[in-house]
This record gives structure tokens, C-alpha cells and sequence, in this order.
């Protein structure tokens, strides 16, 4: 229902509640007003809907759901090994 | 499947087949999109009233000889808001725009008349830089605006500045249009460039991008390919409104074939597809205006890309997918991630979406 | 792009879906609502369900704001728009969206004002822009949209921006899917819960569905990689007899979601209530309204709307549809009054929605494309 994408903060305005946010070299201003007190700044990432920051990416999250699917993706091919193998003999 | 369900997928078949029926007792926006609404138009008023052999093949442009001649001749209207954008302006628009027309129908644009309405109020010095531009574009192509007319509206009756474009061209060999299952489908480079510059440009989006329209002529490129691969071109068309989703869905009706395109394999400027994930809009609908969708025999696949690749305008250029003989009408996509869906045609233009 | 692009990788597909299989009972059927339209989108737009075994059914849920609007609203809000000095402002979604008499588009034909925004903060800009105008937003969507309709009010109302109102039409997710879970005839196995909502509400709300209803639920971010680890999520909770809340979607999704977006809603809105939904009825506490605070803001007390109601027809089973208790085509109007073109229920309005897709591409069995596609 709600289309929201990230985006990286290459620019925080001052005294506004404003950042200009990147998303693959598009460039928008994005009100941060929604994350008083996550102390933004250039380099973060952001989820961006409506022109609004909606909530501070965390890298380490990201990675510890991409590992995880990795480690998925390593038993998958462990099992397939094992099965070859098994066809061998 | 059940009886009660073939029973209703029978049904809306039927329904889909009939010729399509015109709901609305106005024009909207929906009927200049170049996508289902502006089909039933064409066919609920236009054909309707002017029903012949040429126009109703409803190609790029209507082909016909005179004295042993073999021509093209093609009409098109340019109504850009803004006039002038990144990378061009309504005059070289409405130069390529016509020439490209042309182009894909297989001939050499010999011709072009040019009509003007005009606001009055509008600037002469704004009209100067337009028809600069048109003289530029009517050189790099090759042709020349032999024929105009001028009309001049009350303020706030246009937008400023309309132009009409009108062109015959000499047909070199006229793609025969007859698709068949295994032929190559090519895309002469990045889609939606043209689309996205223009939403942008307009400004009400506040988006920054360094992009700029592709407008330009393709009558070179295209020539360059026909003679690489004489014989096995079967059909060129070029992708404006609707983008390339909306060709080659005429493509594959017009065939009665199906069109399997690869996502990984269609070009696409990270900007442009920044600005389309940020908008929630489909690179596939926007729409371009340099660029050609090309359908070959798979033997000339190779051929026609290197010819392509060895032109500026066709430097990104890609096979994109292929022609196969079922589902008859219906374009499919393989998508980056491994899946399958369907591309059908929008009913209007794409629209920024939130949800 | 970045955390985008990695959610994309066929190859972690590929092993994910083989570990999906081999979590499901051989011959049990599975049916998981996806509750967001936003998780539809992505489902279609990837081709997901390739990657899904058959004893697994993705059943789209009411996640769709502008397709749950019932027609008496937008008629309302072209009510509005029709006003000789009103612009209207509303997004893209909005635009094409029936009510009894026409959409947005037909409205703006006819000579009504009607802008397409990308952000409340444009509307609010073009209200400042023109002062001889009163310009209405036509506020929609769930709890991830409200925070930004109920910014861009307080800085109207710090501005002291007098010619900006707002027609709420904001809904809130829970009720909707309590009245789905409350139906007699629901055949559900557990839910994919709306990420970007979550970042608003966080994940505590849906306890109630696992707690009390005893199906599990996953807050999935909306990449095709995010939907699948759901699902087998989901599949892993069932093997093990569980129903709890589970955060697939950490990256994006705080636990406690957002208070400061919370409290900016309500500051200026509250529940109304009750609300139509289209297709699902009248449902309590589902939508949000102005609060008399802010009153001056609010369209629906600033004009004076018909406020007329367009009754679903009686025929209309959305509902049913919705809840995956009837397939489209054994809806009693499906494919004669309702079509595409003259949709009755939210689930023929949006191109995405069942009924939709059913109508469109019903006779291309998914056997048939991948054949194609080979």
C-alpha cells in the first residue's frame, strides 16, 4: 500500500527540517522531521515516502537479513553437493 | 478448470474481442496517452469515419505509389509543456518526431511542412530559438520544411506553442511487418530518457537528475541497419508515448505472436530508474523519443546490433528478447529477479503512485 | 542501488525457494495474506510466485488504499474540487479511481482544478502560492501516510496558512484485518504484514492476531528476496506449531515503529467512528479524521459535501474475494456488471487487484507463460 524507497542523505539543510537525499544520482529534498533526535547525517540512509524520511536504515540489520540468506543459500548448495555426490555413486 | 469458469473466461474473451466501445461522453488526458484509451479512439471515432485500406493499418506512416513512386507520408502533433527541457525543445521534437515515422517505415524523409498555433503573448524570441532548432534537426536529418502555416489563438486558448508536422519520405524497402516465432527484438538504446525528462522538468516534483530527452533523428541508424541485414528486418517501430511496453504489445496483437523480453537485457540509465522507483512508475511505459524497437530474423540479430553499436545514436543499443508463437497477443517479461508476468497495455499515461 | 539491488539476487532466490519447499507438508495447502498492495505490486511486478511451490497461495489482501475508498467519498471530493475557487491536490493513485459519477480525470475534463502532488508539502506549497485559492488535499492511505498529512497541517497552522484544508481520508490497517479474521468463513494461514506501516506503528499492534486468533504474522519489506524469506518465515512458524509477530524487515521496521510520527497523528487527527470500506462495509475505528482542533483544516467541515452514499451493489463478493473465500470468476457480477472498465469492488479497481488480474490474464495459466518464457 505504501511505496517507499531508500534513499542517502548527501546534504542535512540547516535549519530546516530538510535533507537532500540521493537515490542513484536522482536528487530530492526530503522533510526529516519524522526522525527528531535519530541525529541524521550525510551518509545515513533513509526510507523515503511522500517526501517525508520515514526511518533511519540500519546497516547492521541489513546485513545480519542478507547473511542469513546467504546461510540459506550455503545449505541449499550443500545439500546439492550432497546429492550429486550421491548420484556418483 | 471448471465448466462454470471456461464459461466465464469464454465470456470476457468475447467481450475483450468485440471492438472496443468509447464510455466516455469526454475527452480526458487518458486519450493522448498512446495506451488503451487513445486505441478505442482511434478506432470508436477515427476509423470509424474515415475508414480506408491505408489509414487502416494504422501504421507509422501510410504507404502508397505514384507514378512508380513509393512513398511514406506521416503526420504528427507536438504539444510539450515545457518547451524547452534537457537535452531539446518542441522544434527538434517535432523534426524527429516526423522523420523518425518515416524512418521506421523503411524510407528516406524527403519533406516536412510545419504548422504553428500560437498564444497570442507568446514571445518571438522564444518562437526564434524553437525554429532554430527545427532548422538544426530538419540538417542533422537531412530534410527540408518546405511548407507551413501559422495560426495565432487568444491568450489562454494554447499553451503557448503547438507545432504540426507533416512529412513523405522515398521508401527504401518497407519492413513486410510479418513477425515470426524466434525473431530477434532489439531496443536502439536507454529507455524512458525522453519521459523522465520531461516530468522532471516540469518541475512540480522538485527531483534533480542530470538527464536530458533523447530526442534524435534515426533515419541514419535505421538505414545502417537495414543495409547490414538487407531482407531480414521485420518490422521497426519507434517508442514514443507509452514507452517500449506499449510497442511491443502492438507488436505482438498486430501478429498475433507473443513477445518474451528479458529485464536484465533492457537498457536503463540509473537515473532514470531512480526516478521511476522513486515515482512508482515502469521505465517499460515511459516514453522515449530516439528511440527504435526492432524486430529481425534471428539470423540477423548479430548483424543488426554490431550496425547499431556502430552508430553514436545506437551505442547502448541491446537484443532484448524474442518472438515465439504462444501466448498469441500477449508480451511476457522474464524479470531480473527470476520470475514471469505479463507487460499489458496501461489505460492512460503512467502516474506517479504512492502505494 | 543500494539496499535494493541485494534484495534482488535470482541466485538467493533460487536456494530460498528449494528451502521453501521442503518446508511444506507434502499435500497441506498453505494460504498466506499479504495484507499491502505495496506487497501485490511487488509480487506481480518480480514474478514471485514462480518461485512458489503449489501448495502455496499468496491471497491479496485490503492493502489498497485508494480501491478500498467507497465511491460516496470520491464523489464528495469531486465535490469539492468542483468548487469555482478550489484546487484539488491528490496523488497519482487517486486519479483514476471511480466514484458513482466519474473519477478525478473525468472531473478535471469537466473543468475542476485537480493537481497531481507527489508530497502533501507540494500541496501546501501551491496553496501558498496562490492566496485567492483554497486548496484542498485529498489526504489517503494508512498509517505510513497519515504522519506526512498530519506534518504538512502543523506547518500550515504554524505558518498560519489560511487557504490549506485537508479531506481525510486516511484508514488504519488492524480494523480491516480483524474484520477479515472475524469472518466465519476465513481459510487463512498466516499473515505478511505491512513493512511500512510497521514503520509507523511498529510490530506490538498485531499481537492480537497471533495472540488471539492464533495465526502468525511477518513484517516483510517489499524487495522479491524480503517476500520469500516471509514466507519461509512463515512456513518455519508453522512447523514448529508457533503463531507469533516476527521482523523480517529489521532494516527499515523499529519494534516500537516510529512515536514521533505516532504522536503527530494524534495531535491532529482521531478515530472516527466508523467507515465504509469498499467492498469490505462499514467497519469501526478503521479511519481517521480531523480533530476539532483543527478544524479550520478540514474540508469536510470548511465545505459543505453531499456526503451522499453509493450503495456496492448487493452482487458485489469482494469481501469474499478479498478474505480468498471465493475465487473472481465465481463472483456473481464478475466479468459482466463489473469489468475493468466499470469496476464495482476494490478488487477490480486497481490494475493489481484480483479481480483485475483475474479478468486480464485469467486464461494464461501461470504453466502457460513460464512455457512461453522457457
Amino acid at each position: 500500500m505504501c511505496l517507499a524507497i531508500p534513499g542517502e542523505i548527501v546534504e542535512i539543510m540547516p535549519d530546516r527540517p530538510l535533507a537532500k537525499v540521493d537515490v542513484t544520482g536522482v536528487r530530492r529534498a526530503v522533510n526529516i522531521g519524522l526522525l527528531d533526535g535519530e541525529g541524521l547525517a550525510a551518509g545515513d540512509w533513509v526510507l523515503i515516502h511522500v517526501g517525508f524520511a520515514m526511518s533511519k536504515i540500519d546497516e547492521a540489520e541489513a546485513k545480519a537479513t542478507l547473511t542469513l540468506l546467504e546461510g540459506i543459500g550455503a545449505a541449499y548448495d550443500d545439500e546439492i553437493d550432497a546429492l550429486r555426490e550421491s548420484g556418483i555413486d | 478448470m471448471t465448466i462454470r469458469e471456461e464459461q466465464v473466461l469464454e465470456r470476457i474473451d468475447r467481450a475483450r474481442r468485440s471492438r472496443p466501445r468509447l464510455r466516455e461522453d469526454t475527452i480526458t488526458l487518458a486519450h493522448g496517452s498512446g495506451g488503451k484509451a487513445t486505441h478505442t479512439l482511434i478506432e470508436a471515432v477515427f476509423k470509424e469515419a474515415f475508414d480506408n485500406p491505408l489509414l487502416n493499418r494504422l501504421d507509422d506512416s501510410a504507404g502508397f505509389t505514384v507514378n512508380g513512386a513509393d512513398l511514406a507520408f506521416t503526420t504528427d502533433s507536438y504539444v510539450v509543456s515545457p518547451l524547452f527541457f534537457p537535452g531539446g525543445d518542441i522544434g527538434d521534437l517535432a523534426v524527429n518526431g516526423t522523420v523518425n515515422d518515416l524512418a521506421v517505415s523503411g524510407a528516406r524523409p524527403l519533406h516536412l511542412s510545419a504548422a504553428f498555433i500560437l498564444e497570442e503573448g507568446f514571445p518571438i524570441a522564444d518562437l526564434r530559438r524553437i525554429t532554430e532548432s527545427m532548422r538544426l534537426a530538419a540538417g542533422a536529418a537531412g530534410v527540408d520544411i518546405v511548407t507551413g502555416d501559422t495560426k495565432v489563438v487568444q491568450r489562454g486558448k494554447a499553451d503557448g506553442c503547438y507545432i504540426n508536422t507533416a512529412g513523405v519520405g522515398v521508401v527504401r524497402s518497407r519492413p513486410p511487418g510479418d513477425l515470426r516465432p524466434g525473431d530477434a527484438v532489439l531496443v536502439t538504446g536507454p529507455i524512458g530518457e525522453h519521459g523522465v525528462t520531461i516530468m522532471l522538468a516540469r518541475g512540480e516534483l522538485d527531483i534533480e537528475a542530470d538527464l536530458r530527452s533523447d530526442t534524435a533523428p534515426l533515419n541514419c541508424l535505421l538505414a545502417d541497419v537495414a543495409g547490414a541485414c538487407p531482407g531480414a528486418v521485420r518490422r521497426m517501430r519507434d517508442a514514443t508515448r507509452g514507452g517500449v511496453a506499449t510497442v511491443l504489445n502492438e507488436l505482438a496483437s498486430d501478429a498475433g505472436l507473443a513477445v518474451v523480453v528479458d529485464e536484465d537485457a533492457i537498457p536503463v540509465r540509473p537515473a532514470v530508474r531512480g526516478a521511476c522507483e522513486l515515482l512508482g512508475i515502469d521505465p517499460m511505459y515511459v516514453a522515449c523519443e530516439g528511440r527504435a524497437v526492432i524486430v529481425v530474423a534471428a539470423e540477423a540479430a548479430d548483424a543488426a546490433l554490431s550496425a547499431l553499436r556502430g552508430h553514436p545514436l545506437g551505442e547502448d543499443a541491446a537484443v532484448i528478447g524474442q518472438v515465439k508463437d504462444d501466448p498469441s497477443g500477449l508480451v511476457l517479461l522474464k524479470t531480473a529477479f527470476g520470475g514471469t508476468r505479463i507487460v499489458d497495455l496501461l489505460v492512460g499515461d503512467p502516474l506517479p503512485r504512492i502505494c | 542501488m543500494r539496499f535494493v539491488d541485494e534484495y534482488r539476487d535470482a541466485g538467493k532466490a533460487r536456494a530460498l525457494a528449494a528451502s521453501i519447499a521442503s518446508l511444506c507438508e507434502p499435500g497441506r495447502h498453505y494460504k498466506f495474506m499479504e495484507v499491502c498492495g505495496g506487497h501485490t505490486h511487488t509480487i506481480y511486478k518480480h514474478g514471485i510466485e514462480d518461485y512458489l511451490p503449489e501448495g502455496i497461495s499468496l491471497v491479496h489482501g485490503p492493502g489498497c488504499p485508494v480501491c478500498v475508498i467507497p465511491m460516496g467519498r470520491v464523489d464528495d471530493a469531486i465535490h469539492i474540487a468542483s468548487q469555482p475557487d478550489v484546487i484539488m491536490t491528490s496523488f497519482g493513485d487517486m486519479m483514476r479511481v471511480p466514484g458513482g459519477d466519474g473519477s478525478f480525470f473525468d472531473a478535471k475534463a469537466k473543468g475542476a482544478d485537480i493537481r497531481m502532488v507527489y508530497s502533501p508539502l507540494d500541496a501546501l506549497k501551491i496553496a501558498q502560492q496562490n492566496p485567492d485559492r483554497r486548496v484542498v488535499f485529498m489526504g489517503i492511505g494508512f498509517e505510513t501516510t497519515a504522519p506526512s498529512t498530519a506534518m504538512t497541517v502543523l506547518r500550515a497552522a504554524a505558518a498560519g496558512v489560511t487557504n490549506f484544508s485537508v479531506f481525510c481520508n486516511h484508514v488504519t490497517i488492524l480494523p480491516a484485518i480483524k474484520a477479515i479474521l472475524d469472518s466465519p468463513d476465513l481459510r487463512l494461514d498466516g499473515f505478511i504484514g505491512p513493512g511500512h506501516v510497521s514503520t509507523v506503528i511498529g510490530c506490538r499492534p498485531y499481537s492480537f492476531i497471533t495472540d488471539d486468533y492464533g495465526k502468525p504474522l511477518v513484517v516483510a519489506g517489499f524487495e522479491p528476496l524480503d517476500l520469500l524469506q516471509s514466507v519461509h518465515m512463515l512456513l518455519a512458524q508453522l512447523a514448529a506449531g508457533r503463531s507469533e509477530v516476527e521482523n523480517q524487515y529489521g532494516r527499515v521496521v523499529p519494534w516500537d515503529g516510529n512515536a514521533k510520527a505516532l504522536d503527530v497523528i494524534g495531535r491532529t487527527m482521531e478515530p472516527r467512528p466508523y467507515f465504509e470500506w469498499r467492498g469490505l462495509g462499514f467497519i469501526s475505528h478503521s479511519a481517521l479524521r480531523m480533530r476539532d482542533e483543527y478544524a479550520a483544516f478540514d474540508a469536510e467541515r470548511i465545505f459543505d459535501i453531499p456526503g451522499g452514499r453509493v450503495a456496492d451493489p448487493k452482487a458485489c463478493q469482494c469481501g469474499e474475494v478479498l478474505k480468498g473465500v471465493l475465487k473472481p470468476w465465481e463472483c456473481k457480477v464478475f466479468g459482466t456488471a463489473c469489468t475493468p472498465e466499470t469496476p464495482i469492488g476494490t478488487c477490480m479497481v486497481s490494475s493489481e487487484g484480483a479481480c483485475a488480474a483475474y479478468y486480464n490474464f485469467g486464461r494464461f495459466t501461470r504453466e502457460r507463460v513460464k512455457e512461453a518464457t522457457r
